[in-house]
């Protein structure tokens, strides 16, 4: 253990007299975390909308106004001509146009129903599905409170054909505030990633500078050496969690709904895998350059499909079944299930027995593969 | 047996179809100064990782301080010394720090690397660089200092891996002040080297080329052999074959 201590020491020397590393480790992840939370939005507002209104009638106009009242749409013009409109979508100026008929009063009131036209730009699939949804819920909304104003006769005529009306209560995030939902992923990420680079990018430092060489001719042996670089780095991983999530709270204010211990002991419990994935890649590099693409191919693949930014469940089977090997995935579920919900130990054992077993896996071929001599 | 610390035979080491490393057999008596000669790549360094248990021989014995190479090469390491042509001391950490880690990792008490720092800085005449970083060392001053810092655990037998190139000729003759001054000690050393002045300085020399060991001899004895009046000449007409 001895060994193990002044390992560890030569760690932590070497680490805080690096100019590069302690920004690397204090500053990068704050500044990803409060870049990223604030940008990765999943809510669009002011869409640009052009009305082409044919009818100008109290109906059309009351239309026109819920979208000039809602916060996600801006009216961006008004024409009557379904060509002028469509020229400003061609030059990118308008993001949709909703086009109002001819009789759109007179037609709703006599048969009670009537089409209005919807024209997306949809070269950002995702954008424009947003864009649909939010003009059908406000055209939705118009619908019922047309009807309640102004049809009463045959709403109670053709109530007990009935519409079924859906209310929604979001659970766990009653404001569906993304941030809530995004911060503790990212946060997660953004340790499981650090910790990886960092651990990778030092041994094979060592082996560049040639130091392992005298390290490897030493008595020390396979475990002290691993412990040696682990030890520093997982409190290193500690130390970020315990940053990142009282920037979370402060800037963010994320509900820290789940016990503070079960964070810190799964994260305790989890940070072996990264570790363990560094410490592989570093195994099979002989240079920094080698470790970086490596561990940025392995590491951008489990960032992209760890749930963060699409959700899991949305992907294809062969997808969901490759994510069983990606240890972010189950540190981002982890968070989002402790921190949103306040899962407690029962809910997560099933998550932390795999990330235990992952990290004995993990580390058992890095040791393995490991060599003391050529 | 015991008189020899070290002793190979027919010791081989093959990469793929290349043989760096082909059936060399010597061995060195105890506070021996042996020197390995030859050209860039003509095996010395391989022999020398082999020996300190940092390669497995492919074929062949190798004893080491009465150790099996082959089976126990973490036994090997506990009772030698290890210096590589590349540095092998942290930059980025001082003197005292560089000596504390090493002591510390061969199982030395705090109290005995205290002591040793202080004799080894007053030896080297580092007292006043004792807390700055190595890295702002001249080279000279920091391949005595890896010597000494490779010797910390008082190994019997300490390999010495090109510690020289690299190294004006004042500084080399200072380094070699510390490797006779261990020998007197008792202390086998084994240096690989490609200055052939520096062979002058070893008991026993062994010319290697191409993985062989084409001559074992004393300096004056291989002199006489070839009929030269240095060593460079000896190791030019043994090369051209």
């Amino acid at each position: 253990m001895r060994t193990v201590f002044y390992l560890v020491q030569k760690e932590f020397l070497q680490i805080f007299r690096n100019k590069t590393m302690l920004p690397l480790i204090l500053v990068m992840p704050i500044f990803q975390m409060l870049l990223l939370s604030f940008a990765a939005n999943y809510e669009v507002k002011d869409l640009k909308i052009s009305i082409i209104d044919h009818d100008l009638s109290t109906a059309s106009r009351q239309l026109t106004g819920k979208f000039a009242a809602s916060p996600n749409f801006k009216v961006q013009s008004a024409s009557f001509s379904f060509q002028t409109s469509m020229d400003e979508i061609t030059q990118d100026q308008t993001d949709l146009l909703l086009e109002i008929p001819a009789h759109f009063e007179r037609d709703l009131v006599r048969e009670g129903h009537v089409p209005v036209s919807l024209s997306l730009n949809a070269i950002n699939a995702q954008k424009a599905g947003l864009a649909s949804g939010y003009a059908n819920s406000i055209i939705r909304d118009f619908n019922a409170e047309f009807i309640a104003k102004w049809l009463p006769k045959q709403i109670t005529q053709s109530a007990p054909s009935g519409q079924i009306e859906v209310t929604y209560s979001n659970w766990y995030n009653p404001r569906l505030d993304y941030k809530t939902f995004m911060v503790p992923g990212i946060l997660g990420e953004i340790v499981s990633l650090i910790i990886c680079f960092l651990t990778a990018m030092n041994i094979v430092r060592e082996r560049e500078l040639g130091t392992i060489e005298q390290l490897n001719v030493t008595p020390i042996q396979k475990w002290q050496f691993i412990l040696g670089k682990f030890i520093p780095f997982w409190i290193i991983s500690l130390f970020i969690m315990l940053v990142g999530l009282t920037v979370g709270k402060m800037v963010f204010d994320i509900p820290l709904l789940g016990s503070l211990w079960l964070v810190f002991g799964y994260t305790a419990a989890y940070m072996p895998c990264v570790l363990g994935l560094g410490f592989l890649i570093s195994n099979f590099a002989d240079t920094q350059q080698q470790a970086m693409f490596t561990a940025w191919f392995f590491i951008l693949i489990f960032i992209l499909m760890c749930g963060l930014f699409t959700p899991i469940e949305s992907m294809p089977d062969w997808a969901q079944t490759a994510n069983k090997i990606n240890p972010i995935a189950y540190f981002v579920q982890f968070m989002r299930m402790v921190l949103i919900k306040g899962a407690g130990f029962q809910d997560i054992k099933g998550n932390l027995y795999t990330v235990l077993g992952y990290a004995a896996v993990v580390n058992a071929l890095a040791v393995w593969t490991y060599r003391k001599r050529v | 047996m015991e008189a020899h610390v070290i002793f190979t035979d027919k010791l081989t080491k093959t990469f793929g179809s290349f043989t760096a490393v082909d059936q060399i057999s010597f061995s060195v008596a105890a506070g021996e100064i042996f020197g390995f000669l030859g050209a860039n790549g003509a095996g010395k360094t391989t022999a020398l990782r082999m020996l300190s248990g940092l390669l497995k021989p492919t074929s062949g014995i190798a004893m080491v301080a009465g150790v099996d190479v082959m089976r126990h090469p973490e036994q090997v390491k506990r009772r030698i010394g290890y210096m590589s042509q590349k540095f092998s001391l942290y930059e980025d950490l001082t003197i005292r720090e560089n000596i504390r880690f090493y002591g510390g990792i061969y199982g030395l008490s705090v109290q005995t690397i205290r002591e040793k720092t202080k004799k080894l800085v007053d030896k080297l005449e580092l007292g006043a660089h004792v807390d700055e970083l190595v890295l702002r060392l001249p080279l000279g001053w920091r391949q005595k200092l890896a010597l000494s810092v490779a010797m910390l655990h008082e190994p019997r037998i300490v390999f010495l891996d090109e510690p020289t190139s690299g190294v004006d000729p004042l500084t080399r003759r200072q380094f070699w002040d510390l490797i006779y001054e261990a020998a007197a000690d008792g202390v086998t050393l084994m240096v690989t080297t490609h200055y052939m002045e520096e062979a002058e300085y070893c008991n026993r020399v062994s010319m290697m080329v191409d993985g062989k060991i084409e001559a074992l001899d004393t300096p004056g004895q291989l002199k006489k052999t070839y009929n030269a009046t240095s060593m460079d000449e000896v190791f030019r007409k043994l090369a051209r074959g």
